[in-house]
């Protein structure tokens, strides 16, 4: 059961590096900007660190996680530090947190599974000082994976939260 | 129990009447055994008219469709025919139809009457026994409505003929689905059971969850993401008005189903990452939480009597299914199988559960008794979720989902036994089915 998680762990922890990585979603095309996040149109440019550009592609929007799991593993909280960072500083913005699962699961459950994965992506940016008001959690569930492919290299990206930002701040 | 006694006897005499020409009347047993399925002639139903004449061509193909569809009958090919029937009224050739051994034949007339409604009317024969088998029915309809018309012939063929309750005359609500799976578009969609007369009751414009009928299969719950979060939605078939049903800020709702008394509604909640079950008064607005708990509740469904529950649970470390009293309280689990059990649907019957399974790498659509005995898988594939019954409970509605970049979902059916698996046509993708009740 150790040896099980640690391989876990271990396959979320390479494939988030493989997430990490900001050329992984800029293939020139600016259709890939939407990759994954549901608000469509990103405003600024990647090399304005105040840009939700920035975020998406230099900090990194999105963290995996395990099959049925919603822990955060050490690399997932080191790309939180940095959302967090990012969202103290640029105060006006405000993020929609999206949950998503992997095709292996009823459609139900995955929308539960989705909604815990957002809820631990929230929990751990106010506890990093971010104000509960500016984050909203969505689940999709199943509905909207990235990756086509029917095995574990797709699943494993397509079980991600996403933080999306948004211009207009919450009130 | 006098009563009980009577109207026992009534039933036995009603169905011992055609018996004294033969061994049996004519009937399918349906047992779990390999049924040969019977074999049938159901001529075009004759007409006066030319426009009556076409309508009986069309009834008697759809008839004929509906009782092959269900694995137990087997048409007759009209090429093999030797009597023709031209008249409704002229006395059967028992001879003919035995000679092409169709033990079943159905005759019909239509005709078209001063107000422009058909009139339809049937006779079902046991040829063998050489007799009528039930008595000859009249039904009355719109040309609209006529492949209604004809379900209903077929209905009564099915029931006289299986002693089962029909299902034919029925419809599903399901998500219709184009597009690739990353941009998947998905708008609910009503059709007859058989996939004819289809029409979509929501645009594409957002994405939409797992349709549910009332009990009197007038209104439809489902998920809808239309502000942006998932909310239950319950729309009304006939004019596809539609208001939001739950909508507390910051939670999300989904896997609603009406109760039998279709005034309450259980579904999931979620609310800081936390997903259970709650009951609302649909007259009222007002909810009541039914488990309190850490672990995911989802996916419940009502006995038809109303008094239990029956959900999904990840409670015990992996999703499987409890059975819980409708007002709450302590559950058991029913499912000790290998592998995870989601989206229990209580048998309109209350016999069983149908439920989805996942196990090494396939799901199946299966089906159990109510205290999780007797399980039985009736498919396999890459993904089957989310049964549906048949409002005689002896057909399930399913998604099957190919795998892949190009995967996409279809509908399809089965048969409780785990025979006569088919896929139900529609103009695009289709997911979660939702089966009406039997229509009035």
């Amino acid at each position: 059961m150790t040896y099980l998680s640690k391989t876990l762990l271990l396959c979320a922890g390479l494939a988030l590096a493989a997430c990490s990585n900001p050329d992984r979603f800029d293939d020139g095309t600016g259709a890939g900007f939407n990759n994954g996040g549901m608000n469509a149109g990103m405003a600024g440019s990647a090399s304005d660190p105040t840009s939700p550009l920035y975020f998406q592609q230099t900090i990194g929007d999105r963290v995996l996680f395990a099959v049925d799991q919603s822990t955060l593993s050490a690399e997932a909280q080191a790309v939180l530090d940095g959302q967090a960072q990012w969202l103290m500083t640029n105060i006006d913005y405000s993020a929609v947190i999206e949950g998503h699962a992997d095709e292996q699961g009823t459609r139900e459950y995955n929308l539960a599974l989705g909604a815990r994965r957002a809820n631990a992506v929230q929990e751990y940016l106010v506890s990093r000082g971010i104000a509960g008001n500016r984050l909203k959690v969505v689940s999709y569930g199943k509905e909207r994976p990235i990756e086509l492919c029917s095995n574990e290299a797709c699943y494993a990206k397509n079980r991600r939260a996403v933080t999306v930002i948004s211009a207009v701040p919450s009130s | 129990m006098m009563r009980y006694i009577l109207s026992l006897l009534t039933v036995l005499m009603l169905w011992s009447l055609p018996a004294t020409a033969q061994t049996g009347p004519l009937r399918i047993e349906i047992t779990e055994g390999v049924i040969e399925p019977l074999p049938f002639a159901a001529p075009d139903f004759v007409s006066d008219s030319t426009t009556g004449a076409e309508f009986g061509r069309r009834i008697a193909e759809v008839i004929a469709a509906d009782l092959t569809g269900t694995g137990l009958f087997r048409e007759i090919q009209p090429e093999a025919f030797i009597s023709r029937v031209t008249s409704f009224s002229s006395p059967v050739q028992y001879a003919d139809w035995k000679a092409i051994n169709a033990q079943a034949l159905v005759t019909g007339a239509v005709s078209v009457d001063a107000g422009g409604q058909l009139v339809v009317r049937f006779r079902l024969y046991d040829v063998f026994a050489g007799q009528e088998l039930g008595q000859g029915l009249q039904l009355v309809g719109t040309q609209d409505g006529w492949r209604r018309i004809a379900h209903k012939v077929a209905d009564q063929i099915y029931s006289r003929i299986t002693g089962e309750a029909p299902y034919f005359d029925s419809r599903v609500v399901y998500v219709a689905e184009t597009g690739p799976k990353d941009q998947r578009i998905k708008r609910l969609a009503i059709m007859d059971y058989d996939g004819a007369n289809v029409s979509y009751l929501t645009d594409s414009a957002s994405i939409v969850l797992a349709p549910r009928f009332s009990p009197d299969g007038r209104q439809v719950l489902y998920t809808s993401y239309e502000s942006g979060f998932p909310r239950i939605y319950v729309l009304q078939v006939g004019s596809a008005q539609r208001r939001v049903l739950e909508q507390q800020d910051g939670t999300m709702s989904f896997a609603p189903r009406f109760a039998p008394d279709g005034r309450r509604v259980v579904y999931s909640l979620s609310s800081g990452g936390n997903t259970d079950l709650y009951m609302m008064d649909i007259g009222s607005g007002t909810s009541t939480r039914l488990t309190n708990a850490p672990s995911i509740e989802t996916a419940p469904s009502f006995s038809p009597d109303g008094s239990r529950i029956v959900f999904e649970s990840d409670r015990s470390g992996s999703p499987q299914l409890y059975i819980m009293p409708s007002a709450g309280g302590e559950a058991q689990r029913i499912s000790f199988g290998q592998g995870r059990y989601g989206t229990p649907v209580w048998s309109p019957r209350g016999d069983l559960i149908a439920f989805t399974k996942q196990s090494k790498g396939r799901f199946h659509i299966g089906v159990m008794r109510t205290d999780g005995s007797e399980e039985r898988l009736l498919t396999a594939s890459f993904l089957d979720e989310g049964p549906t019954w048949s409002p005689n409970g002896r057909v399930i509605m399913f998604t099957r989902e190919t795998q892949g970049a190009q995967g996409s979902a279809s509908l399809y059916s089965v048969d409780i036994s785990g025979r006569n698996l088919r896929k139900v046509p529609t103009e695009a993708g289709g997911s979660d089915p939702s089966w009406s009740p039997l229509q009035d």
